[in-house]
This record gives C-alpha cells, sequence and structure tokens, in this order.
C-alpha cells in the first residue's frame, strides 16, 4: 500500500481555466520524489490538494493529512513571532500535545541547523536563507510522514540554496519522510530526488515517470549528474517545457 | 526617557505661560490666570467633588467603551471576512456613522428614561460604527497565507484564531481604542450635561449656568490630565510592546 495515491479527474478554477487532468501517481514510503514541468501548470495546484487546503476538485487523493508537514514559496512564519515561538506554535497543535519529547526535538534541530543563537530573533531580523532553515525545522520537528515542499529555495543565491540542499537531504535521511518536492530546476530534481514526475503544459499531466540512476551523496558538480542531465535532454530535448515531442 | 518626555513638557510649559501673560494682559474674568484655576481645582480635589465626578465619568468611559470594543469588534471581523454579513449590514454601519451624537442620546434617554443604561448605550451606540469600520478593514488584510500554515499543521480552530488571526488585527485594534476614547470622553460629557447628576459633564452644565470660567478650566485640566496619563502608562506601552518585531 502506498502513502500517498492521487488519482485526479480534473481540477478547473472558478474563472474556467483547467490546470490539472488526468494526474495518476502514487509514492513509497520513504521516497523523495521531484516534481517537475514548466511554471504555471498547476504544480501548486496539486501539492494545495494534496495538503487538503483545496477541497474542490474530481478524483481521489489519498494523503496521511495527520502528519503532513508543508514548506510553501515563501517561509511564511509568523512575523509577530520569535524564531523559537514559530516553531512552538506547531508544536502546540492537539495531535502533538501529548508528545513530550517535542520539545527536546526542537533544541536538537534548532542546533543541528545553527539556528539555536537565533531563537529569540524576529523574522524581520533574518536573512532570506536563515528564514528557510526556520520554516526546514517547523516542518521537520513534527516528524511528518510526508512532507511537501514547494520550489522551497528558488529565490536564493546559489551558496545558500545549495547549502539548505544539503540541510534538507541530511535531515531527510534521519528521519525518512516522503517528500514531494516540486522545481523547475532539472539539476536541483536530479541532485535531490529518488523519482521524477515530469509534466505537461497545462492542463497538466505526468508525462514521464524517471528513475534516478544515482547513488547518494550526489553533489551538483560531478560528471554522473552532469552526464545524467546531458542525456536525458538529448533525448527528450523539449523535456522542460512539457512535452516528450523529438523536433 | 527624559529626553523622550522633554518636547511634551515644553510644549505644556508654553502654552501655560503664553496664558498667563494674556491673562496679566487682559484682566478679564472670562479669561482666569492659571494660578486662579489651579487654586479651584486644589479646592474640589480637597472637597472630594472633584474625585466623585471624575470617578463617575471614567466609570462610564471604561463602560461604554468596553460595549462598543466588545460590539464592533465582533461585528466589524463578521463583515471583513464575511461578505454577506457586510452586504446585509452596511447600510446600517454608513447610517449609524452619519447619526449625530446629539440624536441618539436625545432618543436613548426618551426611550429609555433618564437612567445608567440610556447614557452608556447612547455613547457606545455612537461609537460602534467606527469600530466596525477600521476591524473591517482589518479583517480584510488578513494575510491567508498565514491562515494556511495554521490548517496544513493542524492547529485547532481556537488556536488558528488567537494565535495566527487575532495578532494580524492589533494595529487596527489599537487604532480602534485610541480613536474611540477620544470620541468617547466627548460624548460622555454630552451624555451627562443632558441627563445625569453627577460626573463632569454635569459638572460643566452647573459652572456654564453660573458663567464660573474657573471651574469650567479647572475640570478641563483635570480630565486632560487623566487621558496623558492614561496614555502614558497604559496605551503607549502595551503599543509598544505588542510592536516589538516590526522593528
Amino acid at each position: 500500500m502506498s502513502l500517498l495515491q492521487v488519482a485526479l479527474g480534473d481540477k478547473t478554477f472558478a474563472n474556467g481555466v483547467q490546470t490539472l487532468c488526468d494526474v495518476h501517481f502514487s509514492v513509497e514510503s520513504g521516497e523523495f520524489v521531484a516534481l517537475v514541468g514548466p511554471s504555471g501548470t498547476g504544480k501548486t495546484t496539486l501539492l494545495n490538494l494534496i495538503a487538503g487546503l483545496e477541497t474542490d476538485f474530481q478524483g481521489h487523493i489519498q494523503a496521511p493529512r495527520e502528519a503532513l508537514s508543508y514548506m510553501f514559496q515563501e517561509p511564511r512564519l509568523m512575523p509577530w513571532l520569535s524564531v523559537e515561538n514559530n516553531i512552538r506554535l506547531v508544536l502546540d497543535a492537539p495531535p502533538l500535545q501529548a508528545d513530550n519529547e517535542r520539545f527536546a526535538r526542537m533544541d536538537k534541530l534548532l542546533q543541528q541547523l545553527s539556528l539555536s543563537v537565533f531563537r529569540a530573533a524576529f523574522p524581520k531580523q533574518l536573512s532570506g536563507g536563515l528564514k528557510r532553515r526556520v520554516a526546514l525545522v517547523r516542518a521537520f520537528v513534527t516528524q511528518p510522514q510526508l512532507l511537501l515542499m514547494d520550489e522551497p529555495f528558488q529565490s536564493l543565491d546559489e551558496p545558500t540554496a545549495q547549502d539548505l540542499r544539503q540541510l534538507l537531504i541530511q535531515l531527510w535521511q534521519n528521519t525518512r519522510p516522503t517528500v514531494l518536492f516540486v522545481t523547475h530546476s532539472l539539476n536541483e530534481a536530479l541532485q535531490l530526488a529518488d523519482r521524477i514526475l515530469f509534466f505537461s503544459a497545462r492542463p497538466a499531466q505526468v508525462i514521464l515517470d524517471y528513475r534516478v540512476p544515482l547513488a547518494r551523496p550526489r553533489s551538483p558538480i560531478t560528471s554522473d549528474l552532469q552526464s545524467v542531465q546531458n542525456q536525458l535532454l538529448q533525448h527528450y530535448p523539449q523535456l522542460l517545457s512539457g512535452s516528450l515531442a523529438k523536433e | 526617557m527624559k529626553v523622550f518626555l522633554q518636547p511634551r513638557v515644553v510644549i505644556l510649559l508654553s502654552f501655560v505661560l503664553l496664558w498667563q501673560i494674556l491673562a496679566w494682559c487682559l484682566q478679564s474674568r472670562y479669561l482666569p490666570p492659571p494660578s486662579a484655576v489651579l487654586f479651584t481645582l486644589w479646592e474640589q480635589l480637597v472637597s472630594g467633588d472633584l474625585l466623585r465626578h471624575l470617578s463617575a465619568t471614567l466609570g462610564r468611559v471604561i463602560a461604554s467603551f468596553t460595549l462598543a470594543m466588545l460590539i464592533g469588534v465582533g461585528l466589524g471581523i463578521l463583515m471583513g471576512s464575511r461578505e454577506r454579513w457586510n452586504e446585509w449590514l452596511d447600510t446600517l454601519v454608513i447610517i449609524g456613522l452619519n447619526i449625530p451624537a446629539l440624536v441618539t442620546v436625545i432618543l436613548c434617554y426618551i426611550w429609555l428614561g433618564l437612567g445608567e443604561t440610556a447614557a452608556i448605550l447612547a455613547v457606545a451606540i455612537n461609537k460602534i460604527p467606527m469600530v466596525i469600520v477600521t476591524l473591517r478593514e482589518g479583517a480584510r488584510a488578513i494575510d491567508k497565507d498565514l491562515l494556511q500554515v495554521a490548517q496544513v499543521y493542524r492547529l485547532s480552530p481556537l488556536q488558528g484564531f488567537w494565535r495566527v488571526y487575532w495578532p494580524q488585527l492589533y494595529p487596527y485594534l489599537f487604532a480602534a481604542a485610541r480613536n474611540g476614547l477620544a470620541l468617547i470622553w466627548k460624548i460622555v460629557l454630552v451624555v451627562e450635561l443632558l441627563g445625569r447628576s453627577n460626573g463632569i459633564g454635569f459638572q460643566l452644565g452647573n459652572y456654564f449656568h453660573y458663567f464660573d470660567i474657573k471651574g469650567i478650566l479647572a475640570y478641563t485640566f483635570a480630565f486632560v490630565t487623566l487621558i496623558l496619563i492614561l496614555e502614558a502608562i497604559f496605551l503607549r506601552p502595551l503599543e509598544k510592546r505588542l510592536n516589538r518585531w516590526r522593528e
């Protein structure tokens, strides 16, 4: 039985724009799956549907919503709460209140991501990279079975984004949640994921289910990764615009 | 703190000085010097009259302020977040905003009798529409992205309200409270003048009857001082504390 099953007939917005159509896939427990496709094809909508933030669609989604975390494109921290209180906010939610280990886990994660000195700081005082770290702690501290990530490192400079990718892989390997990671960068997907689902342009469908043939640990500049990327793009020159066509 | 207070003190002292000089030059019984006003104030304080009337007025201010805030905040949030409520109540709010205070005061006294209930209600009715309009703006400016965070991390509806929704309304609550206090002082005095047998408004009416300018100015001085103290020890520190994260 898969942890996540998506069988979408159709998702059409009130304005009549059809964003998703016939999207079928399932994800095993502990798998790291990247969703790659042109921008504006409804990948964010797909994550929102899985998270239960949008409920108006045809089809069926089975997801562990009681143990789910979501890292949005923007860090979405409460600006009036300190770093520590932003984390405590999600730890006070009813499903976690009985868990006595939760604060020890928070301390450990804050330390692991070098955030201990920023506990009392407000989000406004933090750089973009640090805000993402806090959002990462918030996502992992609840020990999710399923972690949704919507281009979380997109607006960062490359070295900072690379740091965060490595931290993400470390955290993922410690507790092994299932991850669904939306990105439009093939390089990022190849570096992080076990498996990549390529999406077509709107209305979006899965056009290719690709298993990444690379051992871990990976680095973005190794020749392995580069050659896999080149092979893929030679085979499907228009893959990133959402088509398997040869020309 | 001293440096911070200085401009406020300087402006007050120069005002009093100007007043004293003007009183000397005019030598009119219609403009008594500050010293004479202070003497009257002292007499009233010693006799106990001042505190009796001041506390009666303060009691009415607190009662009608609390009532107006409770109802206004509740309706404002409803109208700001539910377009249906807004459609139904908007016309009433506009009428409420534009009805002269004197009309509501007189009608309340006629319909409910010359009692405390009528007095407090009349003041509250004048204030409620302004609170509604301010809080409606606040509810419309709520960041839905942050509410999604509360939903995804499974905060209970109550937690979501008090810890994610409510803090976003603080600036609007402060605006409503501050403007409200200023308006309520003014209307409470009118209400007292028209139909109560104690309070500063009642006392000002008496002095007006005898053209006792000293008395009028002494009582004015007393309650202006009270407002400044309330603002300094209550509103300003609270606002500063709640706005720490903006720095």
